[in-house]
């Protein structure tokens, strides 16, 4: 077996971002390997339905998410599951370095995606998976005819609520404003549904329980009153920040965090690229994140052509990886 | 090469905690996507402790009983039984390096 830590093209993170950057640059016959920290999907993979996505009507999205794995591996992609640390330049190349050792490539493609926030109140972490979620599509099942509580007013909140109400017997959305930032459909859905209930111009600034949540403190922004609510679960859903942190300054960052890059998805790095929501001014749909891998992976092929003259891909698609990758 | 065993709840005493090895426990259900992907991880384990360790499955929707008995409000969640007590548990998709420490743990 060859070195399989020498790459043509590496890609960071297994989200939309990064699985169309790995079906382009695979079928473009790079040796291309895909690091993943934990589950092939990124957000999507915690997504009961797409429902915007270009074409398909309806789909799972972790079924969507293994759909392009599955196509980038048929194309020769490997994937390791492994956590990186850091990255840097060596001398042509970019070495990534993991919890399992180093791997080079000649391009890297940054797809590293969000990470839900959280609230940072008393009785969050401890009770996270015993009432607090940040997943309604994993969680909501467990609590049957309970109550529950949703933390948020965008899209992810509206859409995880509605989810949450095929079990429990009442959600409350509370929000700190007075009106949904969420698409005009989802609120309509949300208003429609008997189970969903609203508390405008709220907080939360406590989760209670021992081993299990048994309520929440709601504090009324506009009085200051706060009052507790009994509830048997938390979903939260107040949006993201890039994962950008293990990027130290190597490349220049807005003040959220997000990497800046050029229409090609280039930083000023030659050979690293960005793309997805760790970008600036991405809309964080799965469309543009699928446009803007691949847009890095054209970007990457362009760049090893040039920087690399004596560079040839692989002859054939490489056939011992035609099954979908499997965790290591 | 060895195979989870799925267990249900009246299985579970004589299954899991009456079993003389470490027990790893993987509760999970269809419709869990990040279920799908630690799978294929608790086979691998399953392959690589064999002998060693048990692996079972429950299916939290067919096995309320046993998975509201241990709190299960979030899956997957990995639990690791030694001697019918339970000694360590992962909530959520971890990497397998994490899970191979949790068998470490209880094998020690």
């Amino acid at each position: 077996m060859v070195d399989t830590r020498e790459y043509d093209v590496i890609i960071l993170g297994g989200g939309p971002a990064g699985l169309a950057a790995g079906v382009y640059a695979a079928r473009g016959r790079h040796r291309t390997l895909l690091i993943e920290k934990g589950v092939v999907g990124g957000q999507i993979a915690l997504t009961e339905l797409v429902e915007n996505y270009p074409g398909i009507a309806s789909i799972n999205g972790f079924d969507l998410a293994q759909a392009m794995q599955e196509q980038a591996a048929s194309y020769g992609m490997k994937t390791e599951y492994l956590e990186v640390k850091s990255i840097e330049q060596t001398g042509d190349l970019w070495t990534v370095h993991t919890n399992d050792g180093d791997f080079n490539g000649k391009a890297v493609i940054l797809t590293t995606g969000a990470e839900y926030n959280k609230l940072g109140i008393p009785g969050e972490e401890k009770l996270t998976g015993k009432g607090v979620s940040y997943c309604a599509t994993c969680d909501a099942a467990f609590f049957k005819e309970q109550e529950a509580v949703v933390v948020g007013g965008g899209d992810a909140a509206l859409d995880e609520g509605i989810f949450t109400t095929r079990y429990v017997s009442k959600a409350t959305v509370v929000h700190r404003r007075d009106e949904l930032r969420a698409s005009a459909i989802l609120q309509e859905r949300a208003f429609a549904n008997a189970k969903i209930a609203f508390r405008w111009n709220s907080i939360i600034t406590e989760i209670l329980g021992d081993e299990q949540v048994r309520a929440v403190t709601v504090k009324d922004v506009v009085t200051g009153e706060e009052s507790e609510m009994p509830i048997s679960a938390v979903f939260i859903f107040i949006g993201q920040h890039p994962n950008t942190d293990f990027l130290g300054d190597l490349v220049p960052k807005d003040a959220g965090g997000h990497v800046i890059v050029d229409d090609w998805m280039r930083t000023p790095k030659p050979g690293l690229f960005a793309a997805g929501d760790i970008r600036q001014n991405s809309a964080r749909q799965v469309a543009t994140s699928v446009g803007d891998g691949v847009t890095a992976a054209i970007g990457a092929d362009h760049y090893i052509r040039e920087a690399f003259p004596d560079y040839e891909p692989l002859a054939q698609t490489p056939t011992e990886s035609a099954e979908p990758a499997t965790a290591n | 090469m060895a195979k989870p065993q799925n267990v249900n709840d009246s299985e579970w005493n004589a299954e899991v905690l009456m079993a003389d090895t470490p027990v790893l426990v993987d509760f999970w259900a269809p419709w869990c996507g990040p279920c799908r992907m630690v799978a294929p991880i608790v086979d691998e384990l399953a392959t690589e402790y064999d002998g060693q360790v048990k692996f079972v499955k429950l299916n939290t929707d067919d096995n309320v009983e046993t998975a509201s008995k241990y709190g299960i409000r979030s899956i997957p969640t990995i639990m690791v039984f030694k001697g019918g007590e339970a000694v360590d548990q992962v909530i959520g998709f971890r990497p397998k390096s994490e899970l191979k420490k949790s068998l470490e743990k209880a094998l020690a």
